[in-house]
Order: structure tokens, then sequence, then C-alpha cells
């Protein structure tokens, strides 16, 4: 593809309608009460009197997940974020998609980009009927769309097959319906930038390859995709272009094949290339 | 093409043209709060999420117990039971109170929809972060839909309290129509101050651990279990201190209450100017409270 020979941030090429820019994105995590000053009651106070200054002092540990990040996503593109665990993938998602704040450098994008995921507005005690209509909401469809996709939503989800389960509670669900519901809803609506976080590792291998199938549907009408996954081979199948961060670094960005063999000789084999200890692959 | 470079990230494009190419093509800044206008539109955009969010918490909240939602009805009525048995039996306060069981009942029911409204407020950000940081929508939704929620949970105890007045003897009268007006300006308020908290909250949880001492100090003085109407008589008390007790809007909207459905409540045991005070309070908490909230949009759900 010609778009796949491109992929070094020629930022000279205007040709290509750019959705996401990331210019030297910094973000830091500040978290409270971790008992790093001299006690932890002393330390509160510390913080409390001392807002400002001296954070360090005061017990805050400032923890930077991603570091001085810079990128154009350009539109049509489906991206795969890769890393091992803790490099900051997620984190740089949420920022793209406006929910968590930079510590320096900007995110410009082109309409608002969501992340693909409801779940924290789904609740067990409500049945799976009840819970498509207020996932739909708080992902901001109206009540006219959420009836006229109730149908394909509870088809997708599968979870009519066994019998009548989406009128009963989510909590009587087994971990994989629950999940194949929830990811059915969040892909129901239309994006113009659309956050994937490891929603692909859920539920049995039929339904990975339907939602696998729907991404792709997704892709086409989003603007541009973003996937975040441990899974190669979704990435492989979905992506092609790479992003792969390391401890908040951005190390490599290009063809997915190319970034892919990196990662996994980085990943796989330690005396090739990382001197400085190569997590576990196992984990 | 691509590269592998051990430490420092491999792309540094210069700023100025990554900025560039944002201006150029019309990209905006992720996540910048919106104006105030823009604000409630998007507000007013979720309407059907805020009510559906409410009403789902609201059924949730029993879903496990047996008795399901018969408890919408019987927690506020054991409360008003215990605090009759506290202050009606053992410490007398019902003396000269005519109809003392509804007066204290509908006092405890009002005074627990402001109660826990500002209760979930503070805890409206703070404990929804995986709803902030998961999905985008303005953020006043959740303090307001949680008052909604109080609302109905409100509604549910009226219904009990149309029960209880009937059982005591306390006619059915016109005045009842103005239940409306006191609700809505009540809920305005309590919808404000819900909102100022849940900023607060957000930015310092511990407010959380406070708050119940507050609404417990604040729920003595409001004249829930006792008429302040017998205090202030009484000359011996300073005239600030009878001012304050007299505008505290908690004792305000209660008294209105009583007003709109006792019938032995007469008018002249309001305070002064209940009515504009009423007002004053829902329009400066209301507006005042979401312009505080919306202020700090951009902060929720940081680290």
């Amino acid at each position: 593809m010609a778009e796949q020979t491109e992929h070094t941030q020629q930022i000279a090429h205007t040709d290509r309608i750019p959705t996401v820019v990331a210019d030297g994105v910094d973000i830091v995590y500040r978290v409270n009460g971790t008992g790093a000053g001299r006690g932890s009651a002393t330390a509160a106070l510390n913080r409390i009197m001392r807002r400002k200054q001296a954070e360090k002092a005061a017990g805050v540990r400032r923890v930077h997940a991603v570091k001085k990040v810079s990128f154009v996503a350009y539109k049509g593109e489906a991206i795969g974020l890769i890393g091992t665990n803790g490099s900051g993938k997620s984190t740089l998602l949420k920022a793209v998609a406006g929910l968590l704040p930079v510590e320096s450098g900007h995110i410009y994008t082109n309409g608002q980009p969501s992340l693909l995921g409801v779940n924290a507005a789904l609740m067990n005690d409500l049945t799976g009927e009840r819970n498509v209509h207020l996932g739909g909401l708080a992902m901001g469809m109206s009540r006219e769309q959420i009836k006229e996709r109730y149908q394909d939503i509870v088809d997708f989800s599968g979870i009519n097959e066994k019998g009548d389960f989406i009128t009963l509670p989510m909590r009587t669900y087994s971990s994989g319906m629950a999940a194949r519901l929830r990811f059915s809803i969040a892909a129901a609506k239309d994006h113009d930038v659309l956050l994937i976080d490891e929603a692909l590792a859920t539920g049995d291998r039929r339904f990975q390859v339907r939602s696998e199938e729907r991404i792709r549907e997704l892709r086409a009408t989003a603007g541009t995709v973003f996937l975040v996954s441990h899974n190669n081979k979704s990435i492989r199948d979905t992506c092609e272009r790479t992003l792969w961060l390391e401890r908040g670094e951005l190390r490599m960005d290009g063809p997915t094949e190319e970034v892919m063999k990196e990662y996994e000789a980085f990943t796989g084999d330690k005396s090739d290339k990382a001197k400085k200890a190569a997590p576990k692959k196992a984990a | 093409m691509s590269q592998v470079l051990d430490t420092p990230p491999p792309i540094q494009a210069p700023a100025d043209d990554l900025k560039a190419l944002a201006a150029r093509h019309g990209l905006s800044v992720s996540g910048a709060r919106p104006s105030l206008p823009e604000y409630i539109r998007q507000l007013w955009d979720r309407r059907h999420f805020i009510t559906a969010f409410a009403t789902a918490k609201l059924t949730a909240q029993y879903s496990e117990a047996k008795l399901g939602q018969v408890w919408q009805v019987m927690t506020p009525l054991l409360n008003a039971a215990v605090y009759y048995f506290i202050f009606g039996v053992l410490l007398g306060t019902k003396r000269g109170v005519p109809d003392y069981i509804p007066f204290l009942v509908t006092g405890v029911f009002v005074w627990t929809f402001t109660q826990s409204s500002i209760q979930v407020g503070t805890r409206a950000i703070s404990g929804n972060l995986g709803l902030v940081r998961a999905l985008h929508f303005p953020r006043a939704a959740l303090p307001i839909s949680f008052c909604i929620q109080q609302l109905q949970q409100l509604l549910f105890s009226m219904a009990a309290l149309v029960v209880i007045l009937l059982c005591f003897g306390v006619p059915v009268s016109v005045s009842w129509v103005l239940v409306i007006p006191a609700l809505f300006l009540q809920f305005t308020f309590n919808a404000g101050v819900a909102m100022i908290m849940a900023r607060w909250g957000a930015k310092t949880p511990d407010i959380a651990q406070l708050m119940p001492f507050i609404l417990r100090t604040w729920m003595y003085v409001s004249g829930v279990m006792w008429s302040i109407d017998k205090l202030t008589k009484n000359d011996h008390l300073p005239h600030v201190v009878t001012v304050l007790l007299q505008t505290n809007p908690a004792a305000v909207y209660i008294d209105l209450m009583r007003f709109a459905l006792i019938d032995s409540f007469h008018a002249r045991q309001l305070p002064p100017h209940v009515w504009p005070i009423a007002v004053g309070w829902a329009l400066l908490a209301g507006v005042g409270g979401f312009i505080y909230f919306w202020k700090a949009e951009e902060t929720y759900g940081r680290g």
C-alpha cells in the first residue's frame, strides 16, 4: 500500500488529512499517600500546608507515564500501539481521547476521539436490556438511534443464543458473556477517531473473529482507529502502522511488520537487543 | 524509514510544524473546556442519559434485597420512626407542636433530600473516576443525575408521607399544590450545592470524610425535629441568631413544605420573606454552583 511506505513523519506531505496530532506530549500522574515522606500523617499535613512546593518532600510521587511523544495520524489509518506492560499505551490513548490532561505538549484532534468501552457506565444489577440503553445514552447516542440498533446489538453479542438472557441482570452473566455484551454496546456507535484498548481479547474464538470484522467495519466509517493490544496477531491483522512505546517513550513508529519484528526480538530474546533488563515475556 | 533508538524518541519533529499542521487542518485541542453556552447545549443533549442514569442507580440500589423496591419507602419511614422515638418521646420536643408526627416526618424527608444530595454530590466525581476517565460527557451530568436520583427517592417518601398525613387526620387542601414550586426550588438549590461539593470533592476527596459531621450539625440547627418558630418567638435570642436560623436554606425549604402540607402549620409560623429567600437561595446556589463547576471542567479525572 502506498500509505505504508510513507510512514516516517514527513509532515511536508499535506495531501493526507491528519486526524490526530500529538506534539511533544508528556503525561505525569501524581499519586498521594505513597508514604515517601517521613510518617504518612506528617506527610499528609505537609501536603496540605505546602500544596505547590516540594511535592516530593510531601510524599507525592510523580509517575512520568508518557515522555515527549510526537506523531501524526491520518484519515483511514489503523494504528497499533504496542509495548510491554506499564509502558504508557493506555495512558496515551486516554490523553488522545481528552480524558487525561497532558503535562506539556499538545494533542490536536479532528472531532471527538472516543475510547471503545462503556464498562464504567454499565450496572451489574440491571438487566442486559437496560444496560444496552444506558450504555448507548452514555456514549451520546440518541434514544432513536438506540432503538434502531438495539436488535443488532443483542444479535451481535450473541447473548440470546442460549436462551433469553438479555432480560436477566448482568451480574448473572458469565464473564465472557458480559464482555461480549460490553463490546457490542461499545461498537454500536460510529466514531470519528476510535480508540480501542485490548477489546479484542474477550469472548470465545467465534466472537473474536466477529469483533475483528466489526472493527474493520468501524474503521471504514471512522476516520482513524488506534488499537492497543498484547495480541500480536490481532495487531498484524488489523493495523498497517504501529507505534511502539517503551517506558513512556516512543521507541519506534513504522509499518506493522517492521515494528513487530523489532518488538518480538526485544521481548523474546534478551541477549539480542535490550541492555536494560527486558521484561519477561511470559507475563 | 523506521529505526530503533535505545533512549531518546526517534521522531523529533519541530514543534512549530506540528502545531501549524494541526492549525492548517482545523484540528482542535483535545479535552479543552467548552464555552458556557456550548457546555449547556452539550448538557441538554445528554438529558436522557442524565435521567436514565439516575433511574438506573435508583433501581440498582435495592436489587439485592429480598424486599426490593419496598425499601424505597421503608427506609425513610424507619428513619422517621427513630427520630420520633428520640426527639418526640424521649426528649419531648413535641410539646406544643400540633400534629407533631406529620411535622417531624415532613422535616426528616425534606432534610434527607438535601443531605443526601450533598453527600452524593461530594462523591459525584471522585467516586466515579472510572466513568469520567472512560467516556466523554459534560461532567455536570453526574452531580445533576445524582440529585435527580435523590429527588426520585424523595417522591417515594412523599407517597409514604401522604399516607401518614391522611392517617393523622391532616385534611387534603389546595395548599398541597405549593409542594411543586417548593420542591423545584429545593432541587435547584441542592443541585447547585452538589456541584460545588463535587468540584471540591474531586480535588480533595477527604472532604467526603468531613461531610457527615457538617451535615449533622446543619440538620440540628435546621429545625428538622423542633420548631424554629417557637424558639425565635422567645426574645432571649440575639437578633443575628434569629436571622441566621430563619434564612438557613434547609429550614426555609422544610418550613415551606410543612406550610404546604400541614393544615395546622400556619403562614405566620413561616420565617419572614420566605418565598423570596427560597428563590434567592435556589438561584444563588443553582447558577453559582453550575458556573463554579464548569470552571474546572477539564481537570476532572486527573491523576
